[in-house]
């Protein structure tokens, strides 16, 4: 599993019937459980592809590496804004790096 | 509840009629998968033909579904200056040990360029060099940002009026005398079933994963290569309406990176890393030429001669190429990026290992797939395929899908003059319906047996250790071929009697395990029926260890008999849609 929901920052977008993590996964891995947060089923079925951080408005979602493949905490989280998409890496000693990507051109 | 063993009689039949919803829905073209080539097409279609209605049904969400989800960050298949579409169809050939449909490769790189230009008009950026050009990465590649390729695409076919039916699982095609005259489909939301007749189908859902053990175990199953949730459902869709499949057999295993299995190309081409062995060899030179398959096959032997572990190495790199390697892998397999940080490095600070992945069943990288002629049309009436799904021609890639798509539309559009509009219920009969309405929902009524994950284990377990996969070095050899081939028809007996679901996100994976035997099935007839080795660990026979241009230099086709459950290979000749 890499897919990690801060749940005190998670609002299931509200009053959408679906939240916007949950419309794009494309394993269908993402759900509104009984207290309007998003959860993840069958965690084993992530691909990784990183959809759901991308479209949270929150950024309540990151992910980071299984320990099975070395993962020691390092840390994925992005914001789309227009056409660019800004990522936040945070790394095991806790510094962080910043990149901003021009993703559409208008 | 139902016992198990009941689907299909009276009793469980009238129940599903009362609790499944059905929707009956008529258009001209359905378009199976929105992915690359089933998006490339719909758009195509609806521009060529404003007044035809198309559909597009997809069991995900087209704005992130298929391989594009997580982004890319070069075009494949565009042709640089020097480059033409007979250089292309040359070097896909050459890499492929001559044996490609020479007419599907020279139609799609003729229309590489084209579909390319549309891509980056639809606003996807491409890097650009000091002339102002696509900066190339090779002969054949050009450097783009592809993160929100797949968003773009989708955005694309929203404004192009196109309806898509999102989280809609096909399951087979409907097939009235002796055409296909729609699809049947169900909801992952709601116990809904959909009756989608149409004039004609595209069917664009890509290749199969799934089949093999994967790299990585456990929690991270899916941290793989291909899109796990492509499972070869419009192959076995193909497979039980009779069409004729192509060179399943020539499978293809991608070299990625170790553990987080992100490309190798972004660096081998995008950063010229060395390929070396544990020893600091440049080992490929070793092998016989440098091709696809032998680059995947140099792995492998160097690990098994006691060389291993292989490395790309690109730590000349100046420190300033750092960023822009980190933002490369973010725009396409971010898994990368967070490895870097996590043995705390940066991209130059050491040689990353690398890995050669399980076996695919895919149409854009190898050329497994439906057997369709110059202009995409599979050997069923008013079927068309494009992409992964189609087969004959390797490397295509991105763009390759799109030229694919592209090409089956404006064949489907030609083809739907000659079709006169039928009523939903003239399409599908009360049996036809309560046939299918009884194989796809049976799972969620059955009270014993096991569920999908536990058919995917056996599945992949069965093709690992006796179909050429990971634990074998990729090697085949006809006694284990025969053993798996027992294995499987008993593996598909019991799915069919104690496959269970318990929602509809189980009933979803429930069929992706049944798609998946019938094309491992078909699979393991390829393989036992190439008796050479054509291309090395793709197809590797311990036993036929030899290629043999005499014997072999034709294609392994095969058409399935679902009333007799048989599967029947064909030879097709080498040179079969060799352009005059």
């Amino acid at each position: 599993m890499s897919v990690y929901i801060n749940r005190s920052l998670c609002n299931g977008c509200g009053a959408l019937k679906e939240s916007r993590c949950s419309e794009v996964c494309p394993g269908d891995l993402l759900y509104k459980d009984i207290e309007n947060k998003c959860a993840v089923r069958d965690p084993w079925d992530c691909w990784d592809c990183a959809s759901c951080i991308k479209e949270c408005p929150r950024q309540a979602i990151e992910i980071r590496l299984p320990v099975q493949l070395g993962g020691r905490g390092s840390a994925l989280k992005a914001k789309s804004i227009g056409g660019r998409i800004i990522w936040r890496l945070t790394k095991p000693d806790g510094s962080e790096e910043i990149f901003d990507i021009v993703t559409i051109n208008e | 509840m139902i016992e198990t063993g009941a689907e299909g009689t009276r009793e469980c039949v009238e129940k599903l009629r009362s609790e499944v919803k059905i929707v009956r829905v008529n258009v001209d073209i359905v378009i199976v998968g929105g992915g690359t080539a089933g998006c490339f097409a719909a758009v195509s279609a609806k521009e060529a033909s404003p007044n035809t209605s198309v559909l597009v049904i997809e069991k995900a969400h087209i704005k992130r579904s298929g391989c594009l989800a997580s982004g890319v960050n070069a075009i494949n298949a565009y042709l640089n200056p020097g480059e033409t579409p007979q250089s292309y169809l040359e070097y896909v050939k050459r890499d492929s040990a001559g044996l490609v449909r020479e007419d599907l490769v020279l139609t799609i790189g003729q229309r590489l360029n084209r579909v390319t230009e549309k891509l980056e008009s639809w606003g996807l950026p491409f890097i650009k060099d000091e002339f102002g050009r696509y900066k190339a990465r090779g002969k054949r590649n050009v450097e783009i940002v592809g993160e929100a390729i797949k968003p773009i695409i989708a955005k694309a076919v929203e404004e192009s009026g196109v309806t898509v039916l999102n989280r809609t699982a096909a399951t087979n095609y409907i097939v009235k005398d002796g055409r296909v005259a729609g699809v049947f489909a169900f909801s992952a939301r709601e116990k809904t079933f959909y009756i989608i007749s149409s004039k004609a189908v595209i069917c664009a859902s890509g290749g199969a994963a799934g089949i093999y053990r994967p790299n990585n175990g456990s929690s991270a199953r899916h941290k793989m290569w291909y899109c796990p949730f492509n499972v070869g459902t419009g192959l076995a869709m193909g497979l039980r309406a009779g069409a004729e499949m192509t060179t399943f057999e020539m499978r293809f295993i991608a070299l990625r990176i170790k553990d987080v299995i992100s490309p190798t190309g972004t660096v081998a081409q995008g950063a010229s890393a060395r390929q070396i062995n544990a020893l600091g060899e440049a080992y490929q030179k070793r092998y016989e030429n440098n091709s696809t398959p032998v680059r995947t096959y140099a792995v492998v032997e160097e690990n098994k001669a006691g060389r291993g572990p292989c490395y790309l190495d690109f730590t000349h790199l100046p420190e300033s190429e750092n960023r822009r390697l980190k933002e490369a892998y973010l725009n396409m397999s971010p898994g990368m990026v967070l490895k870097w940080a996590d043995e705390e490095t940066e991209p130059n600070g050491k040689a990353v290992e690398v890995c050669t992945s399980e076996p695919y069943i895919v149409g854009g990288h190898g050329q497994a797939g439906y057997w369709v002629d110059e202009y995409r049309e599979s050997t069923v009436k008013g079927l068309f395929a494009a992409g992964d799904v189609a087969g004959g021609a390797p490397k295509k890639y991105v763009t390759g899908c799109f030229a694919e798509g592209e090409i089956a539309a404006q064949t489907a559009l030609e083809y739907i003059k000659m079709i006169k509009t039928n009523s939903e219920t003239e399409v599908c009969g009360d049996e036809n319906l309560d046939r299918e309405l009884a194989r796809v929902f049976g799972p969620l009524y059955r009270t014993a047996g096991a569920n999908p994950d536990e058919y995917e284990d056996r599945l992949q377990k069965i093709m690992d250790e006796y179909a050429g996969g990971i634990s074998t070095n990729y090697e085949l050899c006809e006694p284990k071929l025969i053993a798996a081939r027992k294995m499987l028809v008993l593996l598909q007996q019991d799915v069919e009697r104690r496959l269970m679901a318990r929602d509809l996100h189980e009933l979803v994976k429930a069929h992706e395990v049944i798609d998946r035997i019938l094309v491992a099935r078909v699979l393991v007839e390829h393989l036992l029926y190439r008796k050479e080795t054509r291309w090395r660990s793709y197809q590797e026979r311990a036993d036929y260890p030899g290629r043999d241009d005499q014997q072999w230099f034709k294609f392994v086709n095969s058409v399935y008999d679902s009333s007799k459950d048989l599967i029947k290979i064909i030879e097709r000749p080498g040179k079969a849609g060799v352009l005059s």
